[in-house]
C-alpha cells in the first residue's frame, strides 16, 4: 500500500491501535538508566503522565511522556492516556528541575485529551495546562516534543511547547478528536472519518501547515511492525537534534521558540 | 427600578435553567430575567449594567457595552481592528458563517483589543464577545490577543483580559489549538517583563481559553455565578455518567477551591481594576 492510498482515517485508527508502542517502550528503547520519578508534590502521582531522568547516549536528559495502557488493565490504571490536572503538575515540575540541572526536555505526546472529569476540575485542569504551556515556552534547556500516538486538544499541547515538534508518520494531533468535531460541527459524530479528512491532522499535513518540523518514518501497518527500525530512526533524530539545540545560547534558543509559536495564525 | 406591575408571561413554575438562551430572550422591549423570571424593561436593564435589578443575575454582554462600562467615555482606541479570520481548514462554510455574523453583531471577530483609560489610568484592554462563534478562539483571536500584550509589553502599561468563550475554535482546527501556546508564551514574556496582567472570567469561559491566557493572571477576578471550566458541563456529564451538582464550575466554587482570587460585582468592576492598576504603579 502506498502512501497516496492511506486516509487520514487509516491514521487515526493506527495511532489508537492497542498494541501500538506506547510512551513507556520509546523511553526503555531509546534511552538508558531510566529512573522514574514520582508526584506533583501537591496532591497525588497520575499514572497517566510518567517521567524521569535518562541517559540519552551520553547525555542526561528529562523525559516525559503521557502513558497509555499496553493493555485493557493498564489502560484503566493509566486512565486510558487522559491525565487529571496532577500530571500536567509533576510534568511542570520535571521539567523545572531539567532547568536547574541544564538537562534537555524530550516529550512523548499520547492521548485522547485531558481527563473531563469532577475532580480534574475541582483541582484546576484548565490552570494546570494553562501553567505549563507557559512555563515550557520559556524553560531555558532545549525541549524536543514526539507526537507518538494519539495528540488531542489542550491535554496534548500541555507537554506539546518545543524548540522542535515532530510526529512518528501514523500519529495524528488536532484540537480534539475525530469523533467529537464531528458531533459538534456536523451534529453527527458517526460522520469522524469525514472530519479526520478534513481537521488536517496527520503529519504530513501538519508539515505543511509549519506547525510540526519534521516526520518521523513507520514501517507499513505501523511503529509494531518494526519497532526497532523506529526506535533507531527516531533516536538518531534525538541525538543530532539535542546536539544542534544545545550548541545554541539560551537568548537565541528561547527567541526561535517563541517566534515559532508567535507565527502561526 | 423592578417593574412591580408586570404581569409575568409565565405563572408556572420554572426551575432556572443555567446558561440557557433565555437570558436573551428578548420580548420586544422586554426582557425576561432566566433566574428570577421577573419582567425587565430593556432600558432598565441596560441602565444597571445588564444586571437584574431584581435578583442581581449578570446577563452577558457585548464587547462594546462592556468596554463601555469600564473604559473611560472617548478613550478607548482599537488596536488589531485589522486582523481578521483566516480559513486553514478550508472548512465548508466557515468564510460565510463568518461574514454573517459579522453583519449580524456589527463585530469583526470575537474580541475587541484597544487602549484606553480607566479612571484616568491608561491600560491595555481586551475584552471578548460571545456573540461571535460564541467567543471561540481561532487565529485571529488568538493573534489580536498577543498583540494586545505585545502592546502592554512595549508601552509598559497594565493589560486587562475579559474573557468569555467556548473554547478553541473547531473550525480552524490545530491552528487554534496553537492560539493557546502563542498566547501563553506572550504572557509569559510580559511577566518577565514585569508587567501587571489583570484576568477577568466572565460568563462562561470554558476549553482553551481557560487553559491559556485566563488562567495565567497576576491577578484573576470573576464576574458572580460565572462559569468557568475547561472540560464544559455537558461532557463532564456524559464521562461520568451523572448530573452535575448545583454550582458546579461558578465563580464562587472556583473561589472556594483557589483559583480566582476574588468575585466582584459589575457595579464595582471599573472602580476595583482602576484601584489594583495604580497599587501596581511604581
Amino acid at each position: 500500500m502506498s502512501n497516496k492510498q492511506i486516509t487520514a482515517w487509516d491514521r487515526v485508527t493506527c495511532a489508537r491501535q492497542l498494541e501500538r508502542p506506547k510512551s513507556l517502550d520509546y523511553i526503555e528503547n531509546i534511552f538508558t538508566d531510566f529512573i522514574e520519578l514520582h508526584g506533583d508534590r501537591c496532591f497525588g502521582d497520575d499514572k497517566s503522565i510518567i517521567g524521569g531522568i535518562a541517559m540519552l547516549e551520553n547525555v542526561p536528559v528529562t523525559v516525559i511522556g503521557e502513558q497509555k495502557g499496553r493493555s485493557a488493565r493498564e489502560n484503566i490504571e493509566r486512565n486510558f492516556g487522559m491525565p487529571n490536572p496532577e500530571g500536567y503538575r509533576k510534568a511542570l515540575r520535571l521539567m523545572e528541575q531539567a532547568e536547574k540541572f541544564h538537562r534537555p526536555v524530550i516529550t512523548f505526546i499520547d492521548t485522547p485529551g485531558a481527563y473531563p472529569g469532577m475532580g480534574a476540575e475541582e483541582r484546576g485542569q484548565g490552570e494546570a495546562i494553562a501553567k505549563s504551556i507557559m512555563k515550557m515556552s520559556s524553560l531555558k534547556v532545549p525541549i524536543i516534543c514526539v507526537v507518538i500516538g494519539e495528540g488531542s486538544s489542550g491535554g496534548a499541547l500541555a507537554i506539546g511547547v518545543g524548540d522542535k515538534v515532530v510526529m512518528l508518520e501514523n500519529s495524528v494531533y488536532s484540537i480534539l478528536s475525530p469523533e467529537g468535531f464531528a458531533s459538534i460541527l456536523y451534529k453527527d459524530s458517526s460522520k469522524a472519518k469525514d472530519a479526520a479528512e478534513n481537521m488536517k491532522m496527520t503529519a504530513e499535513d501538519l508539515k505543511k501547515l509549519k506547525v510540526i518540523d519534521e516526520i518521523i518514518k513507520e514501517p507499513e501497518g505501523g511503529a509494531q511492525n518494526n519497532f526497532e527500525d523506529v526506535v533507531d530512526n527516531l533516536k538518531k533524530y534525538l541525538v543530532k537534534e539535542v546536539k544542534e539545540l544545545s550548541k545554541k545560547s539560551t537568548e537565541k534558543l528561547l527567541e526561535n521558540r517563541y517566534q515559532k509559536f508567535r507565527k502561526i495564525y | 427600578m423592578i417593574i412591580d406591575k408586570v404581569k409575568k408571561v409565565n405563572e408556572a413554575e420554572e426551575k432556572p435553567v443555567r446558561n440557557s438562551r433565555a437570558a436573551d430572550m428578548m420580548i420586544g422591549k422586554w426582557v425576561k430575567c432566566d433566574n428570577c423570571k421577573e419582567i425587565i424593561y430593556k432600558d432598565d436593564l441596560h441602565d444597571n449594567l445588564s444586571v437584574c435589578p431584581n435578583c442581581g443575575k449578570h446577563f452577558r454582554l457585548s464587547a462594546r457595552r462592556r468596554i463601555k462600562q469600564i473604559a473611560d467615555e472617548g478613550t478607548f482606541e482599537e488596536i488589531g481592528e485589522d486582523i481578521l479570520t483566516k480559513d486553514p481548514l478550508k472548512f465548508d462554510g466557515y468564510m460565510k458563517k463568518v461574514e454573517t455574523l459579522k453583519e449580524k453583531t456589527k463585530i469583526q471577530e470575537a474580541v475587541k483589543c484597544g487602549i484606553c483609560e480607566i479612571e484616568g489610568e491608561k491600560a491595555v484592554l481586551a475584552v471578548m464577545d460571545g456573540n461571535f462563534l460564541m467567543g471561540s478562539m481561532g487565529g485571529a483571536v488568538g493573534e489580536r490577543i498577543t498583540l494586545a500584550i505585545e502592546t502592554a509589553m512595549d508601552e509598559k502599561l497594565p493589560l486587562i483580559i475579559f474573557s468569555v468563550s467556548g473554547g478553541a475554535r473547531m473550525q480552524e482546527g490545530i491552528i487554534s489549538l496553537m492560539q493557546m501556546a502563542k498566547t501563553s508564551a506572550a504572557i509569559e514574556k510580559f511577566n518577565q517583563a514585569g508587567g501587571l496582567y489583570i484576568s477577568v472570567f466572565t460568563d462562561p469561559t470554558t476549553g482553551g481559553v481557560t487553559a491559556s491566557f485566563a488562567s495565567l493572571g497576576d491577578i484573576i477576578l470573576a464576574e458572580p455565578k460565572a462559569l468557568i471550566g475547561f472540560a464544559g458541563p455537558r461532557v463532564i456529564e456524559q464521562t461520568i455518567r451523572q448530573k452535575l451538582p448545583e454550582g458546579f464550575q461558578s465563580a464562587e466554587f472556583l473561589l472556594e477551591h483557589g483559583f480566582i482570587d476574588k468575585i466582584v460585582e459589575r457595579k464595582d468592576m471599573k472602580e476595583t481594576i482602576a484601584k489594583l492598576i495604580r497599587m501596581h504603579k511604581r
